[in-house]
């Protein structure tokens, strides 16, 4: 994986977008490549938008920062507002459900996906929605092995609650799969 | 066997601390060190070790004192307004030559500033913020790994010299989490204070010896002895004998001051064979390092030198680093607090270029970029 990946996962408060960001280094690591995980903690952690940040690169991270990421990931419409602006030229951008519907940036490559819904539906609570993006997220960019992210949900959730997260984790790649990509 | 974890700064000063055999700590909660606090109360009390949260900061260091007055090796973490308050006491641990260990997670003053955001702004007050001519340790790691191993090197340079160390943490780094792979069994060196070897009743505490580091008997084990915040003689009481308080003022900033070769540890990129000479500690080294390599790939002669020792300062080498550079500069999140030793250090025909960051974000490697093409130009 020559790529060096600059993830942002951006959300409101209470979707988990933190955990998400820390599985997903968490599995970089196990898979073998540098990772960095940060966060803006404060206030806008209770509510209103909030942001987690992942570089993944097979050489040492330096600036463990994200300013401009190439991966950019909008939960809900807030966020989307305040961090679309910050995606690279040509970005890849993740969108849950009509998130951002319609004011979709130019140029960034556009992939939509009804993310709480399918935990919703099939796992019964928005709770794993995070997971979800996870496996939607690796369907589309390949960053980390399945494997790898198996151990890191096992690492971070109660062994309880580890084959809902596996699911979750499996129906975002699944419908990653399905998604037909556009761009405006 | 070391296994690959994710792991956040303050959380590896947590587990560098246990490693280096910390069997106290005293600690008032505050943002962004909290983490180390949350990791010692769950970690200590299965080592046997202590942990108290006390009312305050004040508090906190006057029960570390205590307790590393008995042998413990003791600790508190805080931040900048915690760090204030600490101050009287961190010159009597100074005065009272008590190893003790006082990490300060850096973040955005001055006052109550803004609690979550990051900034270098601590970096003279761990050298000036207490009052006399006392000398201090202090160190400032840059990546998560580094965190861990310098804690551990706190704590040693603590029992070493009988002083308080300041670890020089900043919120960009307690709150990173990156790689982390250490064996928690690898034998590491822990050094442990000196103990005296002559007879009780001939004990001197603080003795005049050549290294100007006497030993230190664990108060309540048979050695009595006399402890103040009143200047003192070898027995350690009180006296203002003209040349008691010359030798004893001598030795207590020597002790420390002369030992800088031992003491003072760095990282250099280039330094031979540069122009601009980048000077950078903590999180931002992490930004004039990339900054650093993106310049090189593009011709330009460009070094860094990373200080991780913060004080004592090594003047001669920092002098003989920056000879006929085109120009040194020193990005920092602060205003120009360490730029200001450095240009005190260099001669003034070399130009020192503070680039200060004070928003509360970290430095990113574009601006430092920019300042030295600027430079170059």
């Amino acid at each position: 994986m020559a790529t060096k990946w600059k993830i942002r996962l951006s959300g409101t408060g209470g979707q988990g977008v933190i955990k998400g960001a820390v599985i997903l280094a968490e599995g970089a690591l196990i898979d073998g490549s540098n990772a960095t995980q940060s966060q803006v903690y404060g206030p806008e952690s209770r509510g209103g938008s909030t942001r987690a940040e992942v570089n993944i690169s097979d050489k040492a991270i330096l600036f463990p920062k994200v300013e401009n990421p190439n991966l950019l990931l909008c939960m809900s419409p807030q966020a989307y507002e305040k961090y679309s602006k910050d995606l690279v030229p040509g970005g890849i951008l993740v969108l849950d459900g009509d998130v951002g519907a319609g004011q979709e940036i130019p140029g960034a490559k556009v992939y939509r996906c009804p993310i709480t819904e399918i935990a919703r539906e099939n796992l019964g609570s928005d709770l794993s929605a995070n997971v979800v993006a996870l496996g939607v997220l690796n369907g589309i960019a390949n960053m980390v092995s399945r494997d790898a992210m198996i151990e890191s949900l096992e690492r971070n959730f109660k062994a309880k609650i580890v084959p809902a997260n596996i699911k979750a984790y499996d129906l975002g790649l699944e419908a990653a799969a399905k998604i037909e990509p556009y761009t405006v | 066997m070391a296994k690959v974890r994710l792991v956040q700064g303050n959380e590896a000063c947590a587990l560098g601390a246990l490693k280096a055999g910390a069997s106290f700590y005293a600690g008032y909660p505050i943002t962004p060190s909290t983490e180390i606090a949350e990791h010692m109360a769950e970690m200590m009390p299965a080592c046997g070790a202590r942990f108290v949260q006390m009312e305050d900061e004040i508090a906190s260091i006057g029960a570390v004192i205590g307790a590393a007055a008995t042998g413990a090796k003791a600790f508190t973490a805080t931040s900048g307004p915690g760090f204030s308050l600490m101050q009287e006491l961190v010159g009597y641990a100074a005065l009272t030559e008590v190893p003790c260990v006082i990490v300060d997670v850096q973040r955005m003053g001055p006052s109550t500033g803004l609690p979550t955001l990051s900034s270098q702004g601590d970096i003279q007050q761990a050298r000036w913020g207490s009052h006399g001519d006392h000398s201090v340790i202090a160190i400032a790691p840059s990546s998560v790994m580094e965190t861990y191993y310098q804690t551990i090197k706190a704590f040693n340079l603590a029992e070493k010299y009988r002083t308080p160390v300041v670890f020089l943490l900043d919120e960009e780094i307690g709150h990173l989490r990156e790689r982390f792979e250490v064996d928690p069994d690898e034998a590491v060196e822990i050094i442990d204070r000196k103990q005296p070897t002559c007879a009780p009743e001939e004990y001197l505490p603080y003795e005049n010896v050549e290294d100007g580091v006497p030993a230190m008997a664990k108060f309540g084990q048979g050695y009595r002895y006399h402890i103040t915040g009143l200047t003192h003689n070898e027995k350690g009481f009180y006296s203002s004998a003209l040349p008691v308080v010359d030798t004893f003022n001598r030795r207590l900033l020597g002790k420390i001051e002369d030992h800088v070769d031992e003491i003072f540890e760095s990282e250099e990129f280039f330094t031979d064979d540069c122009d601009v000479l980048l000077i950078a500690y903590g999180s931002v080294a992490r930004s004039a390092q990339e900054a650093m390599e993106e310049l090189r790939e593009q011709g330009l002669k460009v070094g860094l030198f990373r200080p991780i020792t913060i004080w004592p300062i090594h003047e001669e080498k920092i002098k003989a680093l920056c000879a006929g550079k085109k120009a040194v500069i020193v990005p920092e999140m602060n205003m120009a607090q360490y730029a200001r030793e450095v240009r005190r250090i260099v001669p003034s025909e070399t130009p020192v270029i503070p680039l200060s960051r004070v928003d509360s974000e970290l430095i990113i490697p574009e601006e430092v970029a920019e300042l030295v093409k600027e430079v170059l130009k």
